[in-house]
């Protein structure tokens, strides 16, 4: 009888990731302090600063676990996952770089030609140039593969037509770069995975688009891009063509498995600490250590993702496990934190705790849709148990 | 780099254990222990096994395996839903041994709480001791003055007063009437009733994160097996995304046993730092146990609500242990205690000290 059908291997933090978590705690304590920037709740997700990113990419914080010749820093993933999770406990302005970092430049340096990485990924690990994810369509959500944006071969390359939406960041200073899912052959019902390609859309080319969407409270995060005859050369085609769905999936699985999925919140958290600290009764006990159990529990499952990737596993399904319970946790944390909080700091504007409370409350119900809704990652995980 | 030398696991005391648990803790062998019936043939196959013995030093009298080997055997324990108290019996092992004492031979329990012991004589009144009727002796905790003292007391000498858990398991009081001390010696620094809580609640982790791993793998089996509307219910959407969720948290609870278990066997003893994963693993496990066994039974219908069906094996056992040793609101306060200890400046660096020794 199997007791555990998903395995999270313990992972102990070799010394250079220790001496590099302190590095960068002391880095963000003297920005916040100097005023760098001001704590976000969702920061990778709504807190751009070019600036901050820059910052990070010349102490080598990005495109670390790139080979030096792309400009990165050839460290391990447990190095990378230290400085993306002080960056979000911190609630650091991340926003910029993040999609860059985190699959964008991976994916190029994994399928893209060598004129490509060459020119793109250095300025990348420098935090000089970002990208966007091209995967969903105004009618494209959870099934992916109905995308329509369509890429005619032509002399060179291909014309691109169509439309992406919800591209995070797409609209930003900096941002030159979309992976975007384009159908490079006609749909057939039959095989619907196929006749599809990533291409690596210039967002600064003629014939493109970009149009920001208010999300439901007001700000400016997410965007729709269109295409209108969009040339694209042919050395901007990551693998090869008709591949893209395979690539496309290891995409997401890059998107899937990071600390973001449960840490988005986590600044609320500790500037409530300071309020709640100050007259605990035992229902606040209570919630906080709920919330401290299940934050270390996820952590340990997120890390376990890290580790397995680090011996050369695909851990996608066990990304989707997480990912699905990490994003639920976010909803719950910031509930939990409302029910316990003084009326003071929920009626009011003013001040870090009841900004981060408003942005954190009004964030959260993209947490269970990006990246793939919680019920699409509901389907992977049955998958891999038999049921589908 | 996941695993360290200190770390690693015996598998063959684990396959050991498995093999043994799945050829003798059967769906009649546990239904006759609940009617009253000792399990002989198994307790003797793990004695003659020395799986009992797991968490007992060689110098004690032990197989001197190590505190992961005995985590292991516990969630196979649990999966197996074992009728019998190897559990209680690995623990009173581990109790004896930080004590420096001799372990004694048959099945083991544990009364929780402080006693008293004078010239020799133990009084006291614990209640729910597991397997008390059936153990030779029950270890305790008991104070001579300022001394605690790690006490066993043959199980004969006390008068118990049977009463059952959830699960139908014999959960006995135990007054201890000035029963005499077989066996006494003074307890380390350090080990009270609060750690000897501690270590029986991850005791209870391991064991249920085991009998939730079964507890999914039924739901899995009989949702691919169960015919209506003339397909497994396992194809209905609504059927799969329960039983995402029973995997989920059957992981969460595997995962935060793990992390206890590590931080536990990296002393051998319960620190302060053990001592907050132990609280996370029971406040998790207190989720888990609750919506886990809702979904199994869910998904299984009213064929899993019946006697006849082995899921309540597992389920009435989660459902008994995520309350003992302390529940989830009990643990979620003395952890949120020790959170606000540390502050909102500590606080993150508390939650990421744990993999950063």
């Amino acid at each position: 009888m199997s007791s555990s059908r998903f395995r999270f291997p313990r992972v102990t933090m070799p010394d250079a990731a220790r001496a590099l978590r302190q590095e960068v705690r002391e880095f963000l304590a003297a920005e916040r302090a100097s005023g760098g920037f001001v704590p976000m709740a969702d920061c990778w997700a709504s807190g751009f600063s070019a600036e901050f990113s820059r910052k990070l990419g010349q102490r080598g914080w990005l495109g670390m676990t790139w080979p030096r010749q792309y400009g990165g820093h050839e460290r391990s993933f447990l190095e990378r996952y230290v400085v993306t999770e002080e960056m979000l406990a911190a609630g650091a302005p991340v926003m910029a770089h993040w999609i860059a970092d985190r699959q964008s430049g991976t994916q190029m340096l994994r399928h893209a030609s060598a004129e490509v990485k060459n020119r793109a990924l250095p300025r990348m690990a420098a935090g000089q140039t970002f990208c966007a994810i091209g995967m969903s369509e105004p009618n494209t959500g959870s099934d992916l593969a109905s995308v329509r944006t369509r890429a005619d071969k032509v002399a060179g390359g291909w014309k691109v037509n169509g439309r992406k939406i919800w591209s995070t960041g797409a609209h930003g200073e900096g941002c030159d770069y979309m992976i975007s899912l384009v159908r490079t052959a006609p749909a057939d019902e039959k095989a619907r995975h196929q006749g599809l390609s990533q291409l690596i859309i210039d967002l600064k080319a003629p014939g493109v688009t970009v149009r920001g969407i208010e999300d439901i409270g007001g700000q400016v995060h997410f965007n729709e891009t269109l295409f209108e005859d969009v040339f694209v050369p042919e050395s901007h085609l990551l693998g090869k063509e008709g591949h893209g769905w395979s690539l496309v999936v290891g995409e997401l699985a890059l998107e899937r498995s990071g600390p973001e999925r449960f840490l988005s919140s986590f600044i609320a958290l500790r500037e409530a600490m300071q309020v709640l600290a100050a007259n605990p009764d035992d229902r606040t006990r209570e919630v906080l250590g709920h919330l401290v159990a299940r934050i270390k529990t996820l952590r340990r499952m997120s890390l376990g993702i890290a580790g397995l990737l680090q011996e050369g596993k695909s851990p996608e399904t066990e990304a989707a496990l997480v990912k699905d319970m990490a994003t639920r946790f976010e909803r719950e944390l910031i509930e939990q934190l409302r029910v316990v909080l003084p009326e003071a700091v929920l009626l009011s504007s003013s001040g870090v705790l009841p900004r981060l409370m408003r942005e954190a409350i009004l964030r959260v119900p993209s947490s269970t849709l990006r990246g793939g809704t919680n019920e699409v990652l509901k389907g992977m995980i049955v998958r891999q148990l038999g049921l589908r | 780099m996941s695993e360290t030398d200190s770390h690693t696991l015996d598998t063959v005391i684990l396959d050991t254990a498995t093999r043994l648990f799945a050829d003798l803790s059967t769906s009649e062998t546990i239904n006759a222990a609940e009617k009253g019936e000792w399990p002989s043939a198994l307790w003797q196959a793990i004695e003659a096994s020395g799986l009992h013995l797991t968490w007992v030093p060689e110098e004690c009298g032990g197989a001197g395996a190590g505190m992961l080997d005995g985590f292991a055997v516990l969630k196979a324990a649990g999966a197996a839903a074992l009728p019998v108290p190897l559990a209680e019996t690995l623990l009173a092992g581990w109790l004896l041994a930080q004590a420096g004492l001799e372990v004694p031979e048959g099945p083991l329990t544990i009364a929780r709480g402080e006693h008293r012991i004078t010239n020799g004589a133990v009084t006291g009144v614990a209640l729910a001791v597991p397997h008390a009727r059936s153990a030779r002796q029950i270890v305790a905790l008991a104070r001579d003055g300022a001394r605690v003292l790690v006490v066993a007391v043959p199980a004969s000498a006390c008068v118990l007063t049977p009463d059952r858990n959830l699960a139908g398991e014999p959960w006995d009081s135990v007054d201890f009437n000035g029963a005499m001390a077989t066996l006494s010696a003074a307890a380390p620094a350090g080990l009270d009733a609060d750690s000897l809580d501690a270590m029986g609640a991850l005791v209870r982790v391991n064991q249920a994160a085991g009998a939730l791993g079964t507890a999914l793998e039924l739901a899995i089996q009989y949702a691919g097996e169960r015919e209506q509307f003339g397909r497994p219910i396992g194809k209905f959407q609504a059927i799969q995304h329960m039983i995402a969720d029973l995997a989920g948290e059957a992981a969460a609870v595997n995962a935060a046993a793990d992390a206890a278990a590590e931080a536990v066997a990296a002393t051998g003893t319960v620190d302060a730092d053990a001592w907050v994963e132990i609280a996370t693993a029971k406040v998790r496990l207190g989720q888990a146990a609750s919506v886990g066994p809702a979904i199994a039974h869910q998904v299984h219908g009213a064929m899993g609500f019946t006697y006849e069906h082995r899921l309540h094996h597992f389920t009435r056992r989660a459902w008994a242990w995520r309350d003992e040793f302390g529940n989830e609101t009990v643990w979620a306060r003395r952890l949120g205690d020790a959170v606000l200890g540390w502050g909102a400046d500590q606080l993150w660096h508390r939650i990421t000290a744990v993999t950063d020794k």
